[in-house]
């Protein structure tokens, strides 16, 4: 699955029009702690959460995030999605809720990320 | 080699190595040997805006010195949880990163107030984060059970009212199993 197959079946706005949605994303992990989804990514991972500060962003400097889902309608402010754009790391936001949005993406063929 | 008895009437303390490792982790702390590169970072307490980003110095000179992608992300994941720690938990450290040629040790030294229990801190899931740190997604009680995780060697002093020291080794030959 890409990246803007993922904004489609989400509804989603890109937050960076430059970033490459022609990425392929393996697999996906949904997390509001930091050390679940550090616990849990030791592969190419697509991040759902409701988290926006700027460790969000960071843990992209310590692990492989393909890309970050914001999901229930939030948004991080300017400065986050421009610690973002420097790291080239796509940022997404969706109305729908963190279940619903696992929910879709699960049923589309998007696997967990192992653990 | 040191005399870690003497240490541990005193203050409270934690070891933990890798099984199969114990003989090269003892080598290496009875006697250091100089390190080819160091690095310093500085962590302020409750600073998240720069916390996070000694970790991240480190994980790209290791990149860039050809460590393997799998040892980058244990060291990268165990020095951040240090990291944020320092940050959360303390009125501030520093961080020391001595990079060898099989390995990296890493010494975070904080200026207190210490770990009560260092056994019950150990515990997924125990946590003393306040509703500020939380709110940032930390708190989940994972942070030393994460390092201890990753990290080939752990060793952490503490006493309550005291400063607190956690240092870990990995080696670059990947270990994990």
């Amino acid at each position: 699955m890409y990246l803007k197959d993922i904004v489609t079946i989400l509804e989603g706005e890109t937050l960076i029009p430059s970033a490459d949605l022609a990425v392929e994303v393996p697999c996906a992990f949904a997390s509001d702690l930091i050390s679940d989804i550090l616990m849990c990514t030791k592969e190419p991972t697509l991040l759902l959460t409701g988290l926006t500060n700027n460790q969000v962003i960071r843990l992209a400097d310590m692990i492989d995030i393909v890309g970050i889902i914001f999901v229930r309608g939030k948004r991080p402010l300017d400065e986050i999605v421009e610690m973002a754009r420097e790291r080239k790391l796509p940022l997404i936001c969706t109305k729908m809720t963190m279940y619903r949005s696992s929910g879709l993406l699960f049923n589309a063929g998007l696997r967990s990320c192992k653990i | 080699m040191q005399d870690f008895a003497a240490v541990r009437s005193e203050m409270g303390e934690f070891w933990n190595i890798r099984s199969g490792l114990e003989e090269s982790v003892k080598g290496f702390f009875s006697a250091p040997p100089e390190a080819d590169v160091v690095l310093e970072s500085l962590i302020p307490e409750k600073d998240f805006n720069t916390a996070g980003k000694g970790s991240a110095e480190v994980k790209n000179l290791l990149k860039r010195l050809g460590v393997d992608p799998e040892v980058l992300r244990r060291v990268a994941v165990a020095a951040y949880e240090a990291e944020i720690n320092v940050a959360a938990h303390s009125r501030g450290g520093m961080m020391d990163s001595y990079i060898h040629s099989d390995l990296i040790h890493v010494v975070f030294r904080d200026k207190g107030p210490g770990i009560a229990d260092i056994a019950q801190a150990m515990v997924p899931g125990f946590s003393t984060a306040d509703d500020m740190v939380r709110e940032m997604g930390f708190g989940a009680g994972l942070g030393l059970p994460n390092i201890q995780k990753n990290a080939d060697a752990l060793h952490i002093t503490s006493s309550a009212g005291g400063s607190t020291v956690l240092e870990f080794l990995i080696y670059f030959a990947n270990n994990e199993r």
